[in-house]
């Protein structure tokens, strides 16, 4: 009467396995890559799509999430984005990767000598040993499903030494409902200096997935300033995953803005691998209608001295869902470790939600680790008085929050991209007034 | 100007003020005084106009217009001023964003042309000068870190630059010292005017050394109990209120 152990696959999941079965061959890369992407696919056949027994994904449930995927992107597109620009007015560098493929012709690469841009394609076939290098023990499904079907994107590598003023964007495009699977490759060098940008658009109304895992190394003595603008079309899903390891006396300052897409997940993984190396790590989502946004964050502190900063907060009106997942890790040998973590909440609405989980692993005794959790309305008392010298309602309501999120914003201590980033809140807050009104 | 009559006002099913008669004209300055607990201060957001006050009967009439369902910012732009006991601390605004919008704001609502910037900035370097307020405050988020006469300078401070019509200042000279309660004082009387209402909400009568009020009212459990000239004030300090105390129980 034994019966067979049966896997049970969703329907998503089944059309993933179709999907790879008849790209694999024509997916590009060397014969190295190519295993890698067997393996790649058969660590995510083993664990399927996240579900809420998956401890990292618990908010997130993309089994139940997923119910179908959309068709892979394939290659090149012909279309060029009609897009608007994300962050008018701010000057930098545009690398721009369009339904997963990095298009050189469509892209704006003045100001930045010194910097060697590729395609990433090309270090596929070359089959460079950097790839997957980052990302290789995180044991995340969806990371690996990116490690299986990843077509494009690109490599920025910025020399020892060499220090970039103009701001680099890696603007991701999607133009209609594909399943877009991206790698980028960013090395930075010792010494080295570079602001790094990395936005996502896509059009409204068009249920695309785009699935971005970017790998990232800081060495010694670098000064890194990452941004990221997360702005996609509001019926997609965004996936993103930035993997980075950061050198001796770094500092790595990033940004997360998630203001896109129905469904969408932002994870940050960063590793000291040098002593004396600084990070701070910020995010500000804004959510209303039945968006859902996670952001989760793994600092791994595995050398003495390292010192983290995060502030992440998170507006939701509407019937939104906000999830934040902070993890703190201290090795066993990682001594003077110095690490603080706020999340706080903004609740728009009764019927919005935030689901705030931090977790501090500590296994070194002599470290200082903080972390703290708000969640709450708007303070009746403040907007009272606000109200009280004749701000009109919405008004003091914009005039609060956008208080509220500029404290994480302009943490990341770059003017030009913070000034960017806050008329994009002002913009939401705006749009949000003239529904009330 | 001001003219309250037979005011009801509840809080959570609780009656605070019960018959509330009071007229104040215009350009007359008339102190509030009373035991802890009388409804002094819920007086003053009700007449602001705060969300959970019930107001159960009777009328506040400001130039001869009932206000009493009237939102709170219209008030303010009707030109009703309220000077906080305790003013609000608001990290992330700075003062100085926080008066423009609440000037442009008033001047909005009532049909007039926003401030240009260096209007704006001559009209709150001149009020601020005479009020000792400093540069250095008005670069800071709002009322962040301010200390008690502070905060309270800066209440008077957006007093002069809103030009209210009644001003009403709930316990200003609250948590004051001598000096700090004669700099704020000799802004409020510098911005005594003809045209301009004043009610003052005090439990001690050494706020009306410095601001001599034509008027006297006790309040006592949520009702004016008894009106004179200053000199009641004095007769107060001396006797204390223990004469009114039985109506509070």
């Amino acid at each position: 009467m034994n019966a067979e152990p049966r896997i049970l696959r969703t329907q998503a999941e089944e059309t993933l396995a179709l999907e790879f079965a008849a790209a694999r061959t024509q997916l590009p890369g060397s014969p190295a890559i190519a295993a890698a992407r067997e393996n790649a696919f058969a660590a995510f056949q083993k664990q399927g799509l996240p579900h809420r027994r998956t401890e990292a994904w618990r908010y997130t449930d993309l089994r139940a999430l997923l119910r179908t995927v959309p068709p892979l992107a394939i290659g090149p597109t012909a279309e060029t984005s009609t897009l608007a620009d994300p962050l008018p007015g701010l000057d930098r560098a545009r690398l721009v990767v369009v339904d997963g493929s990095f298009r050189p012709e469509l892209s704006d690469l003045a100001g930045i000598d010194g910097v060697t841009i590729r395609p990433l394609v090309d270090l596929l076939q070359e089959g460079d040993a950097r790839i997957g290098l980052q990302v290789a023990s995180l044991n995340d499904a969806m990371v690996s499903l990116n490690s299986a079907l990843m077509l494009g994107g690109v490599a920025i590598e910025v020399p020892a030494g060499v220090r970039i003023e103009r701001a680099i964007e890696i603007a991701h495009v999607t133009t209609s409902a594909v399943a877009s699977h991206v790698r980028n490759l960013v090395t930075v060098g010792d010494d080295a200096s570079v602001r790094i940008l990395e936005t996502h658009v896509g059009p409204a109304g068009s249920a695309y997935q785009a699935n971005i895992v970017t790998e990232a190394t800081a060495g010694h003595r670098a000064k890194v300033v990452w941004a990221k603008l997360q702005s996609e079309g509001d019926a997609s899903v965004h996936l993103g995953t930035l993997a980075v390891t950061i050198g001796t006396e770094t500092a790595f300052d990033h940004l997360t803005l998630m203001i896109g897409a129905a469904i969408s997940r932002s994870q940050t993984f960063v590793t000291y691998s040098g002593e004396n190396a600084r990070a701070g790590l910020f995010g500000a989502t804004m959510l209303r209608g039945k968006q859902h946004a996670d952001i989760a964050l793994s600092v791994d502190h595995a050398v003495p001295n390292g010192a983290s900063r995060e502030l992440f907060k998170a507006v939701m009106d509407g019937r939104s869902e906000g999830v934040f997942q902070g993890r703190i890790i201290v090795r066993p040998d990682a001594q003077k470790t110095d690490g603080r973590m706020m999340t706080q909440g903004l609740l728009l609405s009764e019927d919005a939600s935030f689901f705030v989980k931090p977790e501090l692993e500590i296994f070194a005794d002599d470290v200082q680790c903080a972390h703290g959790a708000t969640s709450g309305e708007i303070d009746e008392d403040i907007l009272f008085y606000l109200l009280s010298r004749g701000l009109p309602r919405a008004e003091a309501e914009t005039l609060l929050v956008t208080a509220f999120l500029a404290e994480a914003i302009e943490g990341l201590g770059d003017e030009a991209i913070g000034e960017a980033f806050e008329q994009i809140s002002r913009n939401w807050l705006a749009a949000r007034g003239q529904e009330a009104a | 100007m001001l003219e309250i009559k037979n005011l009801h006002a509840s809080i959570d099913g609780k009656e605070i003020l019960r018959g509330v008669d009071l007229i104040v004209p215009t350009g007359e300055v008339h102190a509030i005084m009373g035991p802890n607990g009388s409804g002094k201060s819920t007086l003053s957001y009700v007449l602001s106009g705060r969300d959970g006050y019930d107001v159960t009967d009777g009328e506040i009439l400001f130039d001869g217009k009932d206000i009493v369902e009237m939102p709170a910012e219209e008030r303010a732009s009707a030109g009703v001023f309220l000077a906080f006991q305790y003013p609000l601390e608001i990290p992330g605004v700075a003062t100085m964003t926080f008066l423009k919008a609440a000037m442009n704001a008033q001047r909005k609502a009532r049909g007039e042309a926003e401030l240009t910037t260096p209007d704006f900035m001559r009209r709150v370097k001149t009020a601020a000068e005479k009020l000792n307020v400093t540069q250095e405050m008005l670069r800071r988020p709002l009322n962040v870190g301010f200390s008690g006469g502070e905060k309270k300078r800066n209440e008077i401070l957006q007093m002069a630059l809103l030009e209210p019509k009644l001003a009403v200042l709930d316990e200003t000279d609250s948590g004051l010292d001598i000096d700090a309660l004669r700099v704020v004082s000799e802004g409020v009387n510098a911005l005594r005017d003809p045209g301009r209402s004043m009610l003052v909400i005090t439990h001690y009568q050494r706020l009306l050394d410095h601001i001599v009020p034509d008027k006297v009212h006790v309040m006592s459990a949520g009702r004016i109990v008894r009106t004179g000239g200053p000199e009641l004030a004095l007769e107060l300090e001396a006797k204390g209120y223990a004469d009114y105390a039985g109506e509070a129980a």
